[in-house]
């Protein structure tokens, strides 16, 4: 049994690109928890894609023996924690873990919104912070005007600040000091009933669900028979043990270890992330404070090009669905693109990773419909629905009020951009909420925003007017009722349903003459003149026509050319075959994607 | 309409045995050209022939040609004398059928007086004058070296020398041409009066010069004005009594291109030369392309065929509509038609108007359309 008073429990928390993971390498490396023949870039990403994209998508976790200056060894976990804003609950997740967060900022950039908002969530959690500059050793680096912010945040002296550099691994002994210093022992009582936090899981093929725990109160034993306190489920204990990173069965932990259990469930379902683990046998008789499942925000139609691929589809959406709780989807039917899944997300990074796996790992060829919101919709006769997709969205006559998402929207931004935001804002139906200077050159920002306005480009825009300097991160911030009409386009004078949206009654002008000049483009002249409407209801607000084509015969065939010609032509009916046939006009994959890309 | 007469005269085509012979030799490579040619090598003539002699002899007999076709590259390059020589190895060889239809491919601007009567001599008794343009802005756009006065010049000549047939190619539809010009062009054609006119729509064919023009910007034909000259080719030309029985040839009665209809109605046909096209027993063949290549091999008693790709089943019976198809008589509907018919694109096809059904006959109504169809033969799956 480790001695309590010597544990320090803590999460990184950075913004992506700020160096979470390379410094998670250097303290691997400082306690010789790994060799440097064993030592991988970014030990702590498992996956490919985190790797290639630079984040993290599953919290980890993995324990540190540290010889402090006293002398004495202490336990140090390290939790992982993802960096993107759709995960926040993630986060959360980690918090709940740990005593202490270390801060962690880019000398050269400066705190970033996102890194900002998870810092606010580690202080209403109670944890100790612990602030550093990272990367100091770039010629870029303005360490001073970097630690200014973080003062200004957290208030205390610019000389706590740590300086360090993952890189060359200046500043970490440094950093293990402090945190030993700072980071309060977890508090627990051994003697008390078990109580232990299930902060992450994920499925092995072989081994079941695995359980990253952490002990709150009293001890967890191989052999144990434990509850899990939500569903009520009893399951011996068949192999409790740490990461350190290498998974080591250990017999027993106590209050504040963190480490992983399986116990043979195979039903990923069955294990509830935040859920409390206690003993069968003198249970605890409250749970630990657990937290929100996340909710999917953005929804979009994910369809297989090829429609004999749809079981793959959902094979695939299984699968992945057995290490991310938070991915939802239902079946769905489209009269363009067939059958496919509507399928929610935390977010718009985590649609892109989820659309990105589903191509890459499972090399499926797909058309995602334009991600959308979950609208609440009250009918006349007064019953309430909630609409993911633009289809279901019932006839106007029939609709009370339709609400719409909200966020909270905080951004992080140097203040000569301040205008540009500002219109950007406002020209996406955008209220200002306050607005705080860190320092003399950077502000903060924080809107009440339609969160439909933000599913498509905002990001991207922001980014680009502010030249990437500005950073973004949201929280859900209830229901309004908006003036919301749906916009169908309509082909040679059938409605579309994958081009349909829901959008502002002052915008729908805007939305359907950018629809139908978009198409106009991306669909091939054919045998017929075709029609481009944009509607609301039986209103064409806009139109354009894709005139017939008029010669498609090659100009000769003779005996030289006929192989040559034939091969010719099955590739243009291989090409052909891609196209969705929609009514009588064939559309091509690519307008389906390119047509729901909104940018200005 | 169709007359069962002309459809039955078409499908007999099926039955011609001919023989196609290439000469790659030009003066320069025209801009949109992509055939088997070679420019600047003219020192290799002799030896070539020799070896498309050699060629001719060693392939296997069949049965007296009732068509040969002697094409390019620019064959009147190498003038009578050695163009009789290679008749000669083909008559030799394979012999010649009563009446057979020999023709060659000439460029205006190696008419000569008196090099059309010696063709005659030879044996040549139908001529294709490669004219593209009887306008000298389009013809300098096109890369051609004669002018408007050459090739009404080669024409007449070409008409007085004694050719039962006399046809001209013309080419439509470069940037530089304008709906005037082109049908300027058609009504001198028209006055000369041969007995058969080619039109052709500029093509942008993949690793030519043209082709190279255009990725760098320069100006693409453009589809709709070729449309409209299409059909200003098929009016004006139908009213001097041309008709047009394929998407782009045209002819006065009894002039009809007979070793191309052959193709047209699926029959086979031999091949010789460099990049020379065969069909025989079922099996397409195609030989090298490159000149020294052939030459070698030949020389060596090797065979100039690169590769060869059987038809047979489903395949041959697409073939059978792909190649017929062109033709404004049809196919007979077969069994590829009737799958056509009952496939999704047939339906297609048909409630546009772009393919008929006629005295068990399938014909394709609207011209401009021929490879949507096309493509929908090859799609085809056989019937279970």
């Amino acid at each position: 049994m480790i001695d309590q008073s010597r544990i320090r429990n803590f999460s990184i928390i950075a913004h992506i690109d700020h160096g979470k993971s390379t410094l998670a390498d250097r303290l691997l490396e400082r306690t010789g928890a790994i060799t440097e023949r064993e030592m991988r870039d970014q030990v702590l990403d498992t996956m490919d894609l985190e790797r290639e994209r630079g984040i993290t998508i599953k919290a980890n976790n993995v324990r540190l023996t540290y010889r402090a200056r006293d002398g004495l060894d202490y336990t140090i976990h390290l939790i992982d924690t993802p960096g993107h804003v759709d995960f926040s609950y993630e986060v959360s997740r980690s918090l709940a873990a740990c005593e202490g967060a270390l801060l962690l900022a880019d000398a050269a950039q400066g705190v970033q919104a996102q890194t900002l908002a998870n810092a606010y969530l580690a202080i209403e959690a109670g944890l100790e912070i612990v602030p550093a500059l990272n990367k100091i050793d770039l010629p870029a680096a303005d360490p001073d005007r970097v630690a200014g912010e973080l003062v200004n945040i957290l208030g205390g002296e610019p000389d706590d600040v740590l300086r360090i550099s993952a890189k060359t691994g200046d500043g970490v002994e440094e950093l293990f000091e402090r945190l030993v210093r700072d980071v309060p022992p977890p508090a627990g009582e051994v003697t008390a009933p078990l109580r232990a936090l299930v902060f992450d899981s994920h499925f092995d093929a072989y081994r079941g669900v695995v359980c990253s725990i952490r002990i709150v109160d009293g001890r967890m034993s191989r052999g144990q028979q434990v509850r899990f306190m939500a569903t009520g489920d009893d399951h011996g204990v068949s192999e409790l043990g740490v990461l350190t990173p290498k998974a080591t069965p250990v017999d027993t932990l106590g209050p504040g270890e963190v480490g992983y259990l399986i116990t043979g469930e195979k039903e990923i379902d069955r294990i509830k992330v935040g859920d409390t683990i206690t003993a069968v046998r003198d249970p605890a008789t409250s749970p630990l404070p657990g937290y929100d499942e996340p909710k999917p925000m953005v929804f979009s139609g994910i369809f297989p090009t090829d429609g004999d691929d749809f079981e793959d589809l959902r094979e695939a959406l299984d699968k992945l669905r057995l290490n991310d709780s938070s991915l939802v989807y239902e079946p769905e039917t489209s009269k363009a693109l067939g059958f496919g899944f509507r399928t929610g997300f935390l977010g718009l990074l985590h649609m892109e990773i989820v659309r990105e796996r589903l191509e890459r790992e499972y090399d499926l060829d797909l058309v995602a419909t334009a991600p959308s919101v979950a609208y609440e919709v009250v009918l006349t006769d007064g019953s309430e629905i909630e609409v993911r997709s633009p289809q279901d969205l019932p006839d106007p006559s029939g609709i009370q009020t339709v609400s719409e998402p909200y966020i909270r929207a905080m951004i992080l931004s140097p203040a000569e951009f301040i205008g540009t935001i500002m219109e950007l804002v406002t020209n996406r139906r955008g209220v200002m909420g306050s607005m705080t200077y860190l320092s003399p050159e950077r502000v903060e920002m924080t809107y009440r925003i339609p969160l439909a306005e933000i599913v498509l480009d905002f990001y991207d825009n922001l980014k680009s007017r502010t030249k990437g300097y500005a950073s973004l991160d949201y929280e859900p911030d209830g229901y309004a009722p908006s003036d919301l009409v749906k916009v169908d386009v309509l082909l040679n004078g059938a409605a579309v349903d994958a081009f349909s949206s829901i959008v502002h009654r002052d915008k729908a002008q805007d939305y359907g003459k950018m629809m139908v000049e978009r198409l106009k483009e991306l669909i091939p002249r054919q045998m017929f003149d075709i029609p481009i409407q944009a509607a609301i209801g039986s209103r064409i607000i806009s139109r354009e026509t894709v005139k017939a084509r008029r010669k498609d015969v090659t100009a000769k065939c003779y005996g030289g050319d006929i192989s040559r010609k034939r091969k010719l032509l099955e590739k243009q009916k291989e090409g052909k075959k891609r196209m969705k046939m929609v009514g009588s006009v064939e559309v091509p994959q690519e307008a389906f994607v390119a047509a729901l890309q909104v940018d200005q | 309409m169709i007359s069962a007469a002309s459809a039955a005269a078409v499908d007999a085509a099926a039955d011609i045995a001919s023989a196609y012979v290439h000469i790659p030799f030009c003066a320069r490579v025209c801009p949109y050209c992509d055939f088997t040619v070679v420019a600047g090598r003219d020192d290799v003539t002799d030896r070539y022939l020799d070896a498309l002699g050699t060629d001719i002899a060693s392939t296997p007999g069949w049965r007296p040609f009732d068509a040969v076709f002697v094409g390019g590259g620019t064959p009147s390059r190498i003038g009578p004398e050695r163009l009789a020589g290679v008749l000669d190895r083909v008559r030799t060889h394979h012999g010649l059928a009563p009446g057979a239809e020999v023709t060659l491919e000439a460029n205006p601007e190696d008419l000569e007086a008196g090099t059309g009567e010696r063709l005659v001599a030879a044996g040549f008794n139908r001529i294709s004058l490669g004219v593209q343009s009887f306008d000298d802005r389009v013809l300098g756009d096109l890369g051609r070296m004669h002018d408007r006065r050459g090739a009404v010049r080669a024409v007449e000549m070409a008409l007085q020398s004694g050719f039962s047939s006399v046809s001209v190619d013309l080419i439509f539809g470069s940037p530089a041409e304008t709906d005037d010009s082109w049908s300027q062009s058609l009504s001198t054609a028209v006055a000369l009066g041969p007995h058969h006119v080619s039109t052709y729509s500029l093509t942008v064919e993949p690793g030519t010069v043209l082709w190279k023009q255009v990725r760098r910007g320069a100006e693409e034909p453009d589809p709709d004005a070729q449309a409209d000259r299409w059909e200003m080719a098929t009016e004006l030309l139908a009213a001097a009594g041309y008709e047009r029985y394929e998407v782009s040839n045209h002819a006065l009665p009894g002039h009809h291109c007979r070793y191309n209809a052959a193709v047209w109605a699926h029959a086979e046909y031999l091949a010789f030369g460099v990049g020379a096209h065969g069909y025989r027993n079922g099996v397409r063949t195609v030989n090298v392309r490159r000149l020294d290549t052939y030459i070698d091999r030949v020389e060596r008693g090797l065979g100039p065929v690169q590769s060869s790709d059987a038809v047979d089943g489903w395949a041959r019976e697409q073939e059978r509509l792909f190649v017929g198809l062109r033709r404004s008589s049809g196919v007979e509907l077969g069994e590829g038609g009737k799958a056509l018919i009952a496939s999704e694109d047939g339906r297609r096809l048909a409630e546009f108007g772009v393919i008929e059904v006629d005295d068990d006959r399938l014909v394709v109504a609207r011209p401009l359309f021929t490879d949507e169809v096309l493509r929908a033969v090859v799609g085809l799956d056989p019937p279970l």
